[in-house]
């Protein structure tokens, strides 16, 4: 018994591994998203984690919930890049102020230029299945 | 007090105590951004206290854990491991606390969901992990014709190790300048880490089924077996329910939801068949043992079939990035994870069979006000979320403040139920500690390594 849990415990891990590094690999063949600098918006991406945005926001629904999804708040009707910079350094009734200094600023906003860039949070833009499945509409 | 004298479960069992105690102090004051968020803004009061209490919680499971281990090995073999490694383990997992907290309490952050703090802190957890892992094998393999709980505790401390690491892939530019494989990435370790512990707390949950029972016939029988594959099965696939709506690659999406479908039932219909085999007389003996754990049952069968709804793409919809996630990772972590850790602190103890009948019923009232607080606490949460949820999905749809302002009564509902559960939760937990770090070394070997 010891042996053909051994066998089957092997050939899950294997097939783990390959999934994984399925995963790893599509960087590779992915295509690059027009109009984003990529090293900047990598960048963007530590502010992000330096001031712990992601506390009270989301992107594609992972993060905290005090503030909105802010996946698509760069080309949101009303939004865009002035108003990210107004919330940012003046604070709202719930968000403090950040004194995000320009160097940091500049690679957060090309951050949530590619997250926008990248795909919809919205559900409203997806079609329920009768399989229980979704599709973008 | 020498060396030879360190209890190490005991020692691992009551730091995770300890932590538990600051998890809950810091959850309350961290539910409170819900209600004063006027008030804590001027300190920007979540951004620090949530990955304070996030990280207290984890460390409590994971200590925990690795008490359980070490309490259980010591009493099943009469291998002795190697005690000073595991003060080593131990120290290692002192200096990343005191490191985690240092970093939050300046304000460095720079991790990710969950791991927030700078991201050295991590590598004394990943040598305090290597150490373990030595610890684990050094006894187990010298054991022939494993039970499931063995199988269990060695794929949660390997699959740790190997999640841990991914966990930090962010930090290497490939990774991190490809957005959408880095969220899958992401999502894909915060699926396997909880899966991670779980089988480490589900093997302890074996383990102490049987020491009840003082029979081995759970943690050999077929079905143990066949559950623990598909609860590894599910570890390594189903993580792909939490990217429905992320535009990874479909085939993904795909195999999280066929395999989120298979997950838990043999669990619950193991943890019946036992209920009914354990004689009475046994379950009166063992009494809070017995109790948190069938607790954990109950919390087992509520989040499962939450679970299996918010795998189905066309509800996950409706639940994603909504208060009903938040109600499932508490209803786990708290339901299940803790209950079977209380219920595993009380057996490893040594303290359940002298309990004066006085300190007896303040235990039983603090039983059940967890259960009934975590309810409504749980119940608060989804309620919120399906509210979160018809409002993300509607066509009209209000300003987000008008939303969190309409859904604030049952944030409140789920503050207040917070504060009563940290209540009932620490006067179990305070004795169980005090209790603890004060019991003498039992005679006998059972906790001995």
């Amino acid at each position: 018994m010891q042996r053909n849990n051994l066998f089957v415990f092997t050939c899950l891990c294997m097939l783990f591994l390959f999934y994984s590094f399925t995963i790893y690999l599509q960087p590779l063949y992915t295509p690059s998203i027009p109009n984003i600098n990529i090293t900047k918006a990598s960048e963007g991406r530590l502010v992000w984690q330096k001031y712990n945005c992601q506390a009270c926001h989301q992107l594609y629904g992972l993060g905290g919930y005090l503030g909105p999804d802010l996946t698509n708040i760069y080309s949101k009707k009303g939004n865009g890049e002035i108003l990210i910079r107004a919330m940012i350094n003046s604070g709202t009734l719930q968000m403090p102020i950040f004194k995000i200094p320009e160097r940091e600023l500049l690679p957060l906003l090309e951050f949530l230029k590619m997250t926008d860039a990248s795909g919809t949070s919205d559900p409203r833009n997806y079609r329920q299945e009768i399989n229980g499945l979704i599709n973008h509409k | 007090m020498s060396l030879s004298k360190i209890n190490i479960g005991k020692l691992f069992l009551a730091t995770a105590l300890a932590m538990l105690i600051l998890g809950l102090l810091l959850g309350v004051l961290a539910s409170q951004t819900y209600i004063f968020a006027n008030f804590m803004k001027v300190h920007n009061g979540l951004a620090l206290l949530r990955p304070m209490h996030v990280s207290s919680v984890m460390i409590w499971i994971l200590l925990g854990a690795t008490g359980c281990i070490y309490s259980s090995l010591s009493s099943i073999t009469n291998i002795t491991t190697t005690k000073n490694i595991a003060i080593v383990q131990w120290i290692f997992w002192i200096v990343a606390i005191i490191g985690i907290f240092y970093s939050y309490l300046n304000r460095n952050f720079g991790g990710r969901e969950y791991w927030e703090f700078n991201p050295v802190w991590s590598l004394p957890i990943a040598v305090a992990w290597l150490l373990f892992i030595y610890n684990f094998l050094k006894i187990v393999l010298k054991i022939k014709n494993w039970p499931v709980y063995f199988w269990m505790w060695l794929t949660g401390i390997c699959f740790f190790m190997f999640t841990f690491i991914e966990n930090y892939l962010w930090v290497l530019p490939y990774f991190r300048e490809n957005f959408i494989t880095d969220t899958t990435i992401q999502w894909k370790v915060n699926g396997s880490l909880v899966g991670s512990w779980n089988q480490i707390l589900y093997g302890t949950a074996f383990y102490l089924m049987d020491r009840i029972k003082k029979s081995e016939s759970t943690g050999r029988s077929r079905l143990a077996f066949a559950m623990y594959f598909l609860g590894l099965f599910n570890l390594m696939f189903n993580w792909g329910h939490h990217i429905y709506i992320l535009p990874t690659e479909p085939y993904i999406r795909y195999i999280g939801y066929a395999v989120s479908m298979t997950e838990w039932v043999f669990f619950i219909k193991i943890i019946h068949d036992w209920r009914k085999s354990v004689p009475h007389s046994i379950s009166k003996k063992k009494y809070f043992t017995y109790k948190y754990l069938m607790a954990a049952d109950f919390w087992v069968f509520l989040n499962l079939g939450q679970a299996l709804m918010m795998s189905i793409p066309a509800f996950n919809l409706y639940t994603h990035g909504t208060h009903v996630t938040v109600a499932h990772a508490m209803g786990t972590t708290i339901g299940i994870n803790t209950m079977i850790l209380l219920a595993a602190c009380f057996e490893f103890s040594g303290w359940q069979s002298k309990i004066s009948s006085k300190t007896q019923r303040i235990l039983k009232a603090s039983f059940w006000s967890i259960q009934v607080m975590l309810f409504v606490f749980w119940l608060s949460l989804n309620i919120a979320g399906i509210q979160k949820g018809i409002w993300q999905m509607s066509e009209h749809q209000t300003t987000f403040n008008v939303m969190m302002r309409s859904i604030k009564p049952l944030l409140t509902v789920f503050a207040i139920s917070g504060f009563g559960l940290a209540i009932a939760v620490l006067m179990t937990v305070s004795l169980l500690f005090i209790k603890m770090i004060s019991v003498k070394m039992d005679k006998t070997k059972i906790l001995e390594i």
